[in-house]
C-alpha cells in the first residue's frame, strides 16, 4: 500500500510540472507585449528595457520558467496588474468562498444523485428508473449558467424569496454560517449541484444494478435475508466508487465554478477569473488557474489513494 | 544434406515483466532454440501452455524480433541477406483464433485478396485468386465470398485463414494451434485439407499443438519444448515409441488413449511448470523430474544425439555423442 | 468443390450478407428516443443553414423604440432584445455561430486526437508512453478551466474560442483512440496483416481505421453536447464570439441585465442551448447502442 502511495505521488510530480508549464505558457501565448498592460503607451525605450529586466522577460524561457516556478513554490504568484495587490492573497481569499460553494453543491448533488441512482438501479426498468435516468440526462445536458439565471428569475425576480447575487447583505465579503448569509448560498449551490447529481446518479444506478445481479446478492435473497440485509451489502459495495466519483466531481466544480459564480456574483475564484479576463490581468489569470489546477491534481491523488485503501483490489502492480 | 528451407539459429526472446534497473524482471519465453526444416516435411511442436511454442512461431515468421539469434530461409539470413518482404511471401502463418484472425469489417474475398495486392497483384487478379482459393478450401465463392467473419462457422473461418495464407503461394506455413479450437469432426476435415494441400503444393508445415495425437497424425518430426527450451527433437515414430527425455515420457504418459493396453501406469506430470521469470538452475525440468540425479540441478544438459536425427537434452543420455 | 459437413449446415444469416452499417442503421431506427433527438438536431442544423429564408427580420437591425418588448408583441413573436432586435430572428440566426462553435472544435479534435491516439496505440512502446504522458498534463485540468484559461489568455474572438475548445477536446479523444487502437492491435488479424508484408501505414489504413474510427466517433459525438455548453459559456463570459453577432451564449450575456425587466425573454437563448445539447446527447447515446460500442 505504501509502495502504491509513493508510486502514485511520484507519478503526480511530472504532471504538476507539466501543469505549471501550461500555466506559465498562458502569459506567453497571449498576444502582444506582456508589458503593454503595465506601461503607459508613450513609455521610453529605456523604461521598457528596465521593466523587461525587472520582470525577467529579457531572459530565456527556461530561465523565466524556473524563476517563476521557484517564486510560485514560495507562495509568490506576482502582483495583480489591475489592483497591484499580490495575486496569492487574492486567490486564497477567493478559494475559501469557492470551497464553501463547491462543497455544499457536492454534498447536495451527491445526496440527491445517490438517491435517484439507488432507486433507479433497485427498481430497474420501472417508471422510477426512467424518470431518474431522464433527470440524469437533463443534469448533464443543461447549460448550468442558464439554469442559474432561471433560478434567479423564479426565486428572486418572480417570487422574491431569495437574494439574487452576492455572498452576503450589502456586498459583505465576510462569510458566516448564519441564515442571513446562507440565503445567498442556496441558489448557486442548488444550481451547481445539478452537475454532479446527473453523473453520480448514472454511476450509482449502474453500480447498484451490477451488484444486484451478482451471485452473492441472489444468495442472500435465497437465504431469506431481508431486503435490509441486501441493501446494506449493496451500499457497502457501491460506496468506494461512488465516493471516488464524488471526489472527482468536487474537483471539477472547483475548476468549473467560474460560470455559476459569474451569474451569482459569488466572490470566489471563478469571479476572480472573470475579472482577470475582463481586465486582461494576466498574472491574476495565471495565478488563479495554477492554484485551481493544482487543487484538482492533488484531489485526484487523494481520491485515488482513498479509493485504493477502501478497495485494495484496485492496487495496480 | 540439402539446405534446409527454414532454420532457426539460437533464437532468444525475453519479455519485460515490469520492474526497473536491477529489479527488472524478464520472462525468458524462448531461450536458445535452434532447429531446421527440410523442404516438404512437417515439424510438430508440442509442450504445455506457456512453454514458448507460440513465441517460437512468431519469431519464425518474423512477427517478433528475437533478442538474439536468426532465422534463415533457404540458407539466407532473413533481414541482411533476404529482404523481409520477400520472406513474407514464402512463410505464412495461420493462427489459433479463427475469428480474431479475420478483420470483422472485411469480406472473405477481401481478406484473402489483401496479401496478393500488397505484393503487387492488381485488384482483379487478387480477387480471382481469392475466389479460386475459396473454392479450393471447400467454400463456394459465390456463397461465402461476400460474407463477414461473424457469418461463418469456426471451421469455415479457419478454411478462409488457410486460403489467405495460400494466397501468397508460400513454401512454408506455420500453423499455431490452427485446429485446436475446432470441434473434433471439423478438426479432422481441416486436417485432411491441410494434408491434401501439402501433397499438392509441396508445402512445408510447422504444426504447433498441445494435442499429441493430432501432432503424431500429421508430423514427420516432432519437437518437444519445455520452459522456452528444446527438450527433445526427433522423427515422430522414434520419439513417440522411444522417448529419451523424461519430460517427453511424462507428456506421452498423460496422453489419452482409447487402447487400454497402451495406457501407461507411470505417474503423469505433477504440478504446474515453474515460473519462466526465474527458471530452475541446471536442467529446467529437474524440479518436476522423477529421474533427476547429481548434475541435473547444476549443469545445463547438452543436446545428446540418441539416434539418427534424434536429440534429447537430458543428462540420462550423457554417454551419447554431444551435438550442441 | 469439396462438399463438407460444415457448409451444408444452414446459417441464420446465409446468402444476403448484411453490411455493418446497414445493421447499425436498422438498429438505430428502432430506438425512438434517438430518432426524435436526431430529428431535432437535424432541424436545428437546417434552421442554421436556411436562416436567411426562415427568419422574419434582420438579426442585426434593431428599433430603439421596441427595446425589450415582451414575448408576443405585434411583429415580434418572441419579443425584442436590449437593442430592439427581433428575438426570433436572432435565435434562428444564432444557430449558425452556436452550432459552428460547438461542433467544429469537436470535429477538428476528432481528426487530430484520432491521429495522435491511433499512432500512439499502433506504435506502442516509448512513443506511446511519451505521447500519453504529455496529454495527461492537459487532462489534469478540468475542461471548463482549461478552455477559459486558454481563451482568457488569447482574448476574445471566434478563432481563439475554436482553438481553446479544440485543445480541450484533443486529450480525451486521443485517450479513447489510443485505448481502442491498443486493443485492436493485439488481435490476430493485425498480426496476419503484418505477416503479409504490408507497411504500417497500409495496415493502419486498411485494417485499423475501419475498426477503431466507429468507437472514437461515437465518443466524439458525446462531446458535442459538452462543447455546445462550453462554447456558449465562453461567449457568456465575454470570450469567444463578440457583439453584435447573434450567438446564444452571447445573447444570454447581453440580456442578463434585463432579467428584472423581461425575465423570460432573457432566458430564451438558454432554451436553445439546452435543446441543442440534450438532443446531441441523446443522439450520441442512441448511436452508441446502435453501433454496440461498450463504454
Amino acid at each position: 500500500m505504501l509502495v502504491f502511495v509513493i508510486r502514485r505521488i511520484f507519478y503526480t510530480i511530472p504532471i504538476m510540472l507539466g501543469v505549471s508549464l501550461v500555466c506559465f505558457a498562458l502569459v506567453h501565448i497571449s498576444p502582444g507585449d506582456p508589458l503593454v498592460s503595465i506601461l503607459p503607451p508613450d513609455a521610453s525605450v529605456e523604461l521598457q528595457e528596465q521593466m523587461m529586466a525587472i520582470y525577467g522577460f529579457d531572459r530565456s524561457y527556461p530561465e523565466q520558467f524556473f524563476r517563476w516556478l521557484g517564486l510560485a513554490m514560495q507562495g509568490d504568484l506576482g502582483n495583480s496588474i489591475a489592483t497591484g495587490r499580490p495575486v496569492a492573497s487574492e486567490v486564497f481569499n477567493a478559494v475559501g468562498n469557492t470551497l464553501i460553494l463547491a462543497v455544499t453543491a457536492t454534498i447536495i448533488g451527491f445526496t440527491l444523485g445517490s438517491l435517484f441512482g439507488f432507486v433507479a438501479g433497485y427498481y430497474r426498468d420501472s417508471w422510477i428508473d426512467k424518470l431518474a435516468t431522464g433527470i440524469a440526462v437533463v443534469g448533464v445536458s443543461v447549460p448550468h449558467y442558464w439554469l442559474g439565471m432561471v433560478m434567479v428569475i423564479i426565486f428572486s425576480v418572480e417570487l422574491r424569496w431569495l437574494p439574487a447575487t452576492g455572498a452576503g447583505p450589502g456586498g459583505s465579503s465576510q462569510w458566516m454560517w448564519d441564515w442571513v448569509h446562507m440565503q445567498y448560498l442556496i441558489l448557486p449551490a442548488i444550481t451547481m449541484s445539478v452537475i454532479p447529481m446527473g453523473i453520480v446518479a448514472r454511476t450509482v444506478r449502474a453500480l447498484v444494478a451490477d451488484i444486484l445481479q451478482q451471485e452473492f446478492v441472489t444468495g442472500l435473497q435465497a437465504k431469506g435475508l431481508l431486503d435490509r440485509g441486501v441493501l446494506a451489502h449493496v451500499v457497502k459495495n457501491a460506496a468506494p466508487t461512488a465516493l471516488a466519483v464524488m471526489g472527482l466531481q468536487l474537483g471539477y466544480l472547483l475548476g468549473g465554478s467560474i460560470l455559476i459564480e459569474t451569474v451569482f456574483s459569488w466572490p470566489g475564484t471563478g469571479f476572480l477569473l472573470g475579472q482577470a479576463i475582463f481586465q486582461r490581468d494576466l498574472p491574476l489569470l495565471q495565478g488563479t488557474i495554477l492554484v485551481l489546477a493544482m487543487f484538482f491534481v492533488i484531489l485526484n491523488l487523494l481520491v485515488d489513494v482513498a479509493q485504493t485503501s477502501l478497495d485494495p483490489r484496485l492496487q495496480r502492480g | 544434406m540439402n539446405t534446409p528451407i527454414l532454420s532457426a539459429h539460437n533464437l532468444v526472446k525475453h519479455f519485460s515483466a515490469g520492474g526497473f534497473g536491477a529489479k527488472r524482471k524478464v520472462v525468458r519465453a524462448v531461450d536458445d532454440v535452434s532447429f531446421e526444416l527440410a523442404r516438404g516435411e512437417t515439424l510438430g511442436v508440442v509442450g504445455e501452455s506457456g512453454c514458448g511454442k507460440s513465441t517460437t512461431a512468431r519469431l519464425l515468421v518474423q512477427l517478433l524480433t528475437p533478442n538474439s539469434g536468426s532465422v534463415r530461409f533457404d540458407g539466407k539470413v532473413v533481414g541482411p541477406e533476404l529482404p523481409l518482404k520477400a520472406f513474407r511471401r514464402q512463410v505464412q502463418m495461420v493462427f489459433q483464433d479463427s475469428f480474431a484472425s479475420l478483420n470483422p469489417r472485411m469480406t472473405m474475398i477481401d481478406s484473402i485478396a489483401f496479401g496478393p495486392t500488397v505484393h503487387g497483384a492488381s485488384a482483379a487478379e487478387a480477387r480471382r485468386k481469392a475466389q479460386d482459393l475459396l473454392d479450393r478450401v471447400g467454400l463456394d465463392p459465390a456463397r461465402f465470398g461476400g460474407r463477414y467473419a461473424h457469418e461463418l462457422s469456426g471451421g469455415q473461418r479457419q478454411r478462409v485463414n488457410i486460403a489467405r495464407a495460400l494466397a501468397f503461394d508460400p513454401q512454408v506455413i506455420v500453423l499455431d494451434e490452427a485446429v485446436s479450437a475446432l470441434d473434433k469432426s471439423v478438426e479432422a476435415q481441416v486436417l485432411n485439407l491441410l494434408m491434401d494441400l501439402r501433397r499438392e503444393r509441396g508445402l512445408t508445415y510447422v504444426f504447433i499443438s498441445h494435442d499429441l495425437n493430432v501432432v503424431r497424425h500429421i508430423s514427420d518430426r516432432v519437437m518437444v519444448m519445455y520452459l522456452g527450451e528444446v527438450a527433445e527433437i526427433g522423427p515422430a515414430s522414434s520419439l513417440y515409441t522411444a522417448p529419451r527425455h523424461p519430460y517427453t515420457k511424462a507428456l506421452l504418459a498423460a496422453m489419452p488413449s482409447l487402447d487400454p493396453d497402451r495406457r501407461t501406469h507411470e505417474a503423469p506430470l505433477a504440478g504446474d511448470p515453474p515460473n519462466p521469470i526465474d527458471p530452475p538452475s541446471g536442467c529446467r525440468f529437474h524440479t518436476r523430474c522423477a529421474q533427476a540425479f547429481g548434475p541435473c540441478a547444476t549443469q545445463v544438459p547438452s543436446q545428446f544425439a540418441v539416434a539418427k536425427g534424434h536429440l534429447a537434452a537430458c543428462h540420462l543420455n550423457r554417454s551419447e555423442e554431444t551435438v550442441a | 468443390m469439396a462438399v463438407t459437413a460444415e457448409n451444408i449446415v444452414p446459417l441464420a444469416t446465409v446468402d444476403k450478407s448484411q453490411g455493418y452499417w446497414r445493421a447499425v442503421w436498422s438498429r438505430f431506427l428502432r430506438d425512438k428516443v434517438a430518432v426524435c433527438a436526431g430529428l431535432v438536431a437535424a432541424g436545428l442544423v437546417l434552421m442554421a443553414i436556411f436562416a436567411p429564408w426562415i427568419a422574419p427580420a434582420d438579426p442585426l437591425q434593431g428599433t430603439m423604440l421596441k427595446r425589450l418588448s415582451p414575448i408576443g408583441t405585434e411583429g415580434y413573436p418572441l419579443g425584442a432584445d436590449e437593442l430592439g432586435r427581433d428575438m426570433l430572428s436572432r435565435l434562428i440566426y444564432g444557430a449558425r455561430l452556436s452550432l459552428f462553435m460547438g461542433v467544429v472544435p469537436v470535429l477538428i479534435a476528432f481528426a487530430i486526437g484520432s491521429a495522435i491516439g491511433i499512432a500512439a496505440g499502433y506504435l506502442g512502446g516509448w512513443v506511446n508512453t511519451i505521447t500519453m504522458r504529455t496529454l495527461d498534463v492537459l487532462y489534469a485540468f478540468p475542461s471548463v478551466l482549461l478552455a477559459i484559461a486558454i481563451s482568457g489568455a488569447l482574448g476574445a474572438g471566434i478563432l481563439n474560442g475554436l482553438l481553446s475548445l479544440t485543445v480541450v477536446f484533443i486529450p480525451p479523444i486521443a485517450r479513447v483512440a489510443e485505448s481502442v487502437t491498443t486493443s485492436v492491435r493485439k488481435l490476430e488479424y493485425i498480426e496476419a496483416a503484418q505477416a503479409s508484408g504490408a507497411s504500417s501505414l497500409r495496415i493502419v489504413r486498411d485494417h485499423v481505421l475501419g475498426n477503431v474510427l466507429g468507437p472514437i466517433f461515437v465518443y466524439a459525438t458525446s462531446l458535442i453536447s459538452v462543447s455546445m455548453i462550453l462554447a456558449a459559456g465562453l461567449s457568456f463570459l465575454g470570450l469567444g464570439v463578440s457583439p453584435p453577432n447573434a450567438e446564444w451564449g452571447l445573447m444570454l450575456n447581453t440580456l442578463r441585465n434585463a432579467i428584472y425587466v423581461q425575465p423570460w425573454l432573457a432566458a430564451l437563448p438558454g432554451v436553445m442551448i439546452f435543446m441543442t445539447s440534450i438532443s446531441f446527447n441523446m443522439l450520441s447515446d442512441g448511436l452508441r447502442s446502435a453501433m454496440d460500442v461498450k463504454q
